[in-house]
């Protein structure tokens, strides 16, 4: 099949596969087009990563490459940045985004501002790779979806993508970045199958949003998991209300003009994301859009997201708080 | 090849120019900070000269550091321009920085020297990192963190020994116990007597010099570094050194008696060095005189040429967030400023 993406590179094959294929895959390619790139985290050599993610990659590429590392976020967190800034490319993997509070030092006050405190004279190309989201009753430490700390956080760049192609797309563009990047992984969402570009090339750019479905009463703008369940529900309105849905792909940068030009055309927007509600990520879109396309709106701007709690250990707490399809739909409801 | 050879007359001056050129440089810094004349904080390195010195002309020039917050005798012996350290600490243009970073920030990357730093204990993971850089790129290089005796309690330096000691790395880390964390003694912070032995827990080698004797710290350092560049992985130094001024200027120092101070004095390192190169015959008391003189002068020039310097352009503070273009900086910025030119 042939398809025009966004960035307007001519896509000519696809494949079907998972997201954590298609992580996978980026990895894969990236690897073995930089030999400066290499991959460093807890258990991600011979075991395969927690989540399965780095699978059979230490096969190829050996230990040096794919670096198990002891557990202590802050030594190799601290570590990825010193080897970055001397002419490496460490991708490096936090098992579960919630331990990034052990290595925040390292992020915040080195990672985020040495190329700035140093006058531009220091790259920082630094990846790293986390999983976010309940669903799998991992109870309120391994369960958080904590990206918009990254998003607010000058100095860093943050993707959380939706599918298995913004996948693979955003974590190349994030790996050959000599900026740092934060690259989210909804893990309940890792089985979900989409169509991938096989080209070793396909890149999405960092900045970029993705209108996934064409719709023209409201606009649903979603991250990672909430971008299936907004497609599922927009599938199931058909004919009834007309739902556009577009994966953020970025939170930082973000692609305002994207937001503005369907919420010019549907005249509604509804955000949904799997962070808590207050001062989130949500707030920003709310914010961008209002300042910049205040008269194109014909309703209240509508949030769907965890209502300020963590996420809970059983799993009829946890459904209870977790964003979907009926969260969406509820909000829809209210502005159509 | 080391930095500076101290087996040589002409490196043995060389070092004591260094040192005199550090105590020169933050006398003058200090003055000027009581003056008024410098923004933000300054941290002296006052005593601690023979510790920065002996390192790092131990070093090869292609090797990285890492520093603190008290870091300019770590630019200096690392060989950065004095004018582009005083123009950094007067927030000009010309700085190191081009007045981004001030005295807590200075650093180099290209000439090995990844920052001094304002967080304590945050340098050891980098240098770890550097030490991979070299590792990974099987290049001879090794990384050696400065860092003080409050640090020894962070969390962080204890991560960046351990992984750099669990993979081999070619680091050294260099602990400046200068008696004081900030205002508190360091027998108020650790429950071990020598702060070396915590190198056991690594099972690295480790142990403590004379950090006022910068014979002893290069011939430390000289050692350690042949240990990392074989791959015999990192070593840990305990240099005992002190800190002749406060934690910052201003501090008004009341855990400690002027006596204290002239107790250390005693043992000061330059007067120590001086005296060994003189009975030597490597210099002769007028010849230290014109050094200096030569220093002291090299200081006056910085001091005026960074007094005279232009600061940054105000637009200047949106450049070098990203590598990348982003465009929300470009907009926020458009917002703060009126038509690319002055501020509203």
């Amino acid at each position: 099949m042939s398809t025009e993406t966004g960035t307007g590179q001519a896509v000519s094959a696809t494949e079907t596969m998972t997201i954590r294929e298609a992580i996978r895959e980026a990895l894969r390619e990236e690897l073995a087009r930089d030999e400066d790139a290499f991959l460093m985290g807890e258990d991600i050599g011979t075991f395969g990563g927690v989540l399965s993610v780095t699978g059979d990659l230490v096969d190829d590429f050996g230990e040096e490459r794919v670096r198990d590392t002891p557990i202590s976020e802050a030594g190799f967190m601290g570590a990825a940045v010193g080897a970055a800034a001397t002419g490496t490319r460490p991708i490096v993997e936090i098992m579960f985004s919630d331990f990034l509070g052990v290595c925040a030092e390292q992020i915040l006050n080195q990672m985020a501002k040495n190329r700035y405190m140093f006058g531009g004279k220091a790259e920082m190309p630094v990846t790293v790779r986390t999983t976010e989201g309940g669903g799998m009753g991992a109870a309120s430490q391994h369960s958080g979806t904590i990206h918009t700390w990254f998003a607010h956080l000058p100095g860093v760049m943050a993707v959380t993508p939706g599918s298995a192609r913004a996948a693979k797309g955003l974590l190349k563009s994030a790996i050959r970045s000599d900026d740092p990047v934060f690259f989210f992984e909804n893990k309940d969402i890792y089985e979900q199958e989409g169509e991938v570009p096989t080209d070793e090339d396909y890149t999405i750019p960092l900045g970029q949003a993705s209108v996934e479905r064409e719709g023209d009463d409201v606009t649903v703008v979603a991250t990672q998991r909430c971008v299936g369940e907004s497609l599922d529900l927009a599938e199931e309105l058909a004919g009834e209300t007309s739902v556009e849905v577009i994966d953020l792909q970025s939170l930082y940068p973000m692609d305002t003009e994207t937001l503005l030009e369907s919420v010019e055309k549907t005249g509604r927007l509804i955000v949904a994301d799997e962070s808590p509600l207050s001062y989130g990520t949500h707030a920003e879109v709310v914010a961008r859009v209002q300042e910049r396309g205040f008269f194109s709106l014909d309703a209240p701007i509508q949030r769907v997201g965890v209502p300020d709690t963590h996420i809970p250990f059983s799993p009829a707490l946890e459904r209870e708080v977790m964003p979907d399809a009926d969260g969406i739909q509820a909000a829809i409801d209210r502005v159509v | 090849m080391v930095t500076i050879d101290i087996k040589a007359e002409s490196g043995q001056r060389e070092m004591l120019r260094r040192m005199l050129t550090i105590r020169a440089f933050d006398t003058r810094a200090g003055e000027l900070f009581a003056d008024g004349e410098l923004p933000g904080f300054v941290h002296l390195y006052i005593g601690e000269e023979a510790v920065g010195v002996g390192a790092i002309s131990a070093l090869e020039p292609d090797d990285y550091i890492t520093s603190t917050h008290r870091g300019h005798g770590h630019c200096i012996a690392k060989g950065l321009d004095t004018y582009q350290m005083m123009a950094e600490l007067y927030g000009k243009r010309d700085g190191y920085c081009n007045g981004k970073g001030g005295s807590m920030h200075i650093a180099d990357v290209d000439a090995g020297m990844l920052g001094a730093n304002g967080i304590v204990g945050a340098g050891p993971p980098l240098a770890t990192g550097a030490a991979l850089t070299a590792s990974y790129k099987d290049e001879d290089r090794v990384a050696l963190a400065f860092f003080g005796d409050g640090a020894v309690a962070q969390g962080q330096v204890h991560e960046g020994i351990n992984l750099a000691a669990t993979w081999d790395l070619p680091a050294i880390f260099v602990v400046e116990n200068n008696h004081f964390g900030e205002a508190t003694p360091v027998e108020n912070q650790h429950n071990v007597e020598h702060l070396s032995a915590t190198a056991e827990a690594y099972n690295i080698p480790g142990f403590t010099v004379d950090g006022m004797d910068v014979t002893a710290v290069y011939e430390a350092v000289e050692e350690a570094r042949a240990r990392a560049a074989a791959g015999d992985g990192p070593t840990f130094i305990e240099a005992d050194t002190y800190r002749y001024k406060g934690h910052f200027e201003g501090d008004h120092e009341p855990y400690r008696t002027k006596d204290d101070i002239d107790d250390a004095r005693e043992r000061d390192a330059i007067d120590r060095f001086k005296t060994r190169l003189v009975d030597a015959g490597v210099i002769t008391d007028a010849e230290f005189d014109d050094l200096e003189a030569e220093v002291e002068a090299e200081i006056d020039e910085a001091t005026e040429r960074a007094q005279d310097a232009e600061y940054p352009d105000p637009s200047e503070a949106y450049e070098d967030m990203f590598g990348a273009h982003v465009p929300e900086i470009e907009e926020f910025a458009a917002r703060v400023r009126t038509d690319g030119g002055e501020r509203q």
